[in-house]
């Protein structure tokens, strides 16, 4: 059975580059070393597919050719006058560089999904800088990490196993043996606690020693993992320290923590729910590393203060440079999110939410961001690129973006295909195309090609090259 | 029953997302709402239930979940997704990016049944008819 191997998991922003597929007959048949979420992916990408291009006639969905998709998709995108081009995150650097061409070909908003998860992360990373590295690093030498409103667990499975508190690293050991006396330690407490509550009919109080976890690590000079989040996640239980800060209020902890390191004292007992005492159990283990990280997640960006909480976090690091060496990285959701941002950058100057309806690129979020022009309503048409935004966008936008003309090309059916005008199927890069992506540290991986795309389906890449030929047509037809 | 409405992401979700989107498996976890065990008896709600959460911006009908995380009353968690954007806040304060986590809710049970995304689609954004391709 053919086996390939090094292949790219095209889903998070981990970008798992051992994966191995075995292929017969030209069907994936099974996958080694991928999450559960990245198996996923490879063993049913081919259910619940698109397969014929469709348009919309008489308010149906109907069938068509692929070059009547085209033809029509480019005719909305050439008449609009200021149409949005969106998604971008989840298809190759290739695919992207042709849709910048085609955004300033039709004079409209190009903007990928940065906007809805990292865009804050971004305005402050161009506020005060980024002192960041290549997961490579993290892997053999940190031996601090922690993570801010994140779960890797959940949405970044092989994070911790592959590139921190789990990972054997040259200089940095594995924390799992700690982690399993950890588990057996919990659910020894657990039963302890059972017991207790049968004998005197209520639960047994929590120390607080116990609801924290074990310190082993106090003693030891072994990699450390913190966890800071507003709920207790998976992630948070294998965690040393885990902060339970109330909603909305890390930027207060942020803050605390700067205070604490340069040796201030507070005057309160806790800072938005969590203990001073804590805080500087934890403030103390910051400066104490010889290499720390903070991978901070949507939970930091999307609460209040968004920006100013980067902002914050991204302080503390500089502040603890003054001690030790601290690093700062987000946790990007899609496989190719950070290429979105680079090749935006590349062709731009800006990673997001680009502008070109004065004939030049102009970069305001807030302002050329989707989703305000679309609770402003004021796009007119809209080409969607292997996104989903009538899933994941606030219901007023949603409203506005399905009254339009709208054009999907992803190689599945979602919410956004069912309210679509024009669809057209694409293949899946990184199992029947190959492209290039951006893994969350900004090192580029290629995609690889393993099994042959259905017939009739065309790449990303390509269908937007056959409608940006069309829209020139259409546009030197008229001139 | 008064709330803190956090959205995000799980694993289930994760895989059931890439087993398709309109697989009846990815509104298995993307219509539920994830609920404290005390909260669930204050509402009185056994799981499976149905509620209806509601804030400023909306209201949609979820079904119950225990959650099994540490004990969070008056945190109540809805994975990302179409059942959670009708009710989350569209405001970005001038940063490209709407509030997703922390939004006050008001949560009560409900025998109104949940709505798969088709009638979702067509309740909340009608016009087109949403015929699957
Ligand atoms: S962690 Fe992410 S990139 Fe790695 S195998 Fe899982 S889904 Fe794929």
């Amino acid at each position: 059975m053919p086996l390939i191997s090094k292949v790219v998991c095209p889903v998070c922003g981990c970008c798992c580059d051992d994966i191995e597929v075995i292929v017969e007959n030209n069907r994936i048949v099974d996958v080694r070393n991928a999450c559960a979420m990245g198996a996923s992916k490879f063993l049913n990408y081919s259910k619940h597919r698109l397969k014929k291009p469709l348009i919309r006639r008489g308010g149906e969905l109907v069938e068509t050719s692929l070059d009547e998709a085209i033809k029509r998709s480019a005719k909305i995108l050439a008449e609009a006058s200021y149409p949005i081009l969106y998604g971008w995150s989840s298809t190759s650097c290739e695919a992207i560089r042709v849709g910048l061409e085609l955004a300033e070909e039709v004079g409209g908003v190009i903007d990928n999904t940065s906007t809805t998860c990292h865009g804050p992360s971004i305005l402050a990373i161009q506020d005060v800088g980024l002192p960041g590295c290549t997961l490579g690093q993290i892997r053999h030498r940190a031996d601090l990490i922690i993570y801010w409103g994140s779960n890797p667990w959940s949405a970044h499975p092989r994070h911790i196993e592959r590139y921190t508190a789990l990972s054997e690293g040259r200089f940095q050991r594995s924390i799992w043996r700690r982690f399993l006396l950890r588990v057996y330690a919990t659910s020894i407490r657990k039963k302890l606690q059972r017991a207790l509550a049968l004998a005197f009919r209520r639960r047994a109080p929590e120390t607080e020693e116990a609801r924290r976890g074990i310190p082993y690590t106090l003693t030891q000079e072994e990699r450390k993992l913190i966890v800071v989040d507003v709920r207790r996640t998976r992630s948070a239980e294998i965690a040393d320290y885990f902060i339970k800060v109330e909603p909305n209020r890390d930027y207060e902890v942020l803050q605390a923590l700067r205070a604490l390191i340069r040796d201030e004292t507070l005057d309160v007992d806790e800072v938005a729910g969590v203990p001073v005492e804590l805080l500087e159990e934890v403030a103390d283990v910051m400066v104490g590393c010889k290499l720390g990280i903070i991978f901070f997640g949507v939970g930091l960006t999307m609460s209040d203060g968004k920006l100013r909480n980067i902002d914050a976090a991204i302080s503390l690091t500089r502040d603890l440079n003054m001690y030790t060496k601290f690093l700062i990285m987000p946790m990007r959701g899609h496989f190719n999110v950070t290429g979105a941002n680079v090749v935006f950058t590349w062709q731009t100057g800006y990673p997001y939410a680009v502008d070109f309806s004065h004939g030049y690129p102009y970069y305001n979020p807030g302002e050329t961001s989707v989703i305000d022009i679309l609770c402003r309503g004021e796009s007119d048409a809209a080409l969607v690129v292997a996104s989903d935004p009538v899933a994941t966008f606030p219901g007023e936008a949603v409203r506005n973006l399905v009254r339009n003309p709208l054009i999907v090309i992803d190689p599945h059916p979602s919410a956004t295909s069912l309210m679509a005008d024009v669809v057209i199927p694409s293949t899946f890069v990184g199992i029947e195309a190959e492209g290039t992506t951006y893994r969350m540290d900004h090192v580029p991986l290629p995609l690889k090609k393993v099994v042959e795309p259905p017939d009739g389906l065309l790449p990303d890449e390509e269908i937007l090259k056959r409608i940006l030929r069309e829209v020139r047509r259409i546009k030197r037809g008229a001139g | 029953m008064k709330v803190s409405l956090v959205t995000g992401r799980t694993i289930d979700q994760g895989c059931s997302k890439e087993s398709g989107k309109l697989s009846p498996e990815y509104m298995d976890y993307a219509a539920t709402c994830e609920l404290d065990p005390e909260d669930m008896k204050k509402l009185k709600v056994r799981e499976g239930r149905n509620v209806k959460v509601t804030t400023k911006f909306g209201s949609v009908i979820v079904k119950v979940k225990k959650s099994r995380r540490e004990p969070h009353p008056g945190v109540v968690f809805i994975p990302y997704g179409p059942w959670s954007n009708v009710i989350v806040d569209p405001k970005t304060h001038g940063t490209g990016m709407p509030s997703l986590k922390g939004i006050d809710a008001h949560i009560e049970p409900t025998k109104e049944e949940v709505l798969d995304l088709k009638s979702l689609l067509l309740k909340y954004y009608g016009g087109k008819s949403a015929e699957e391709g």
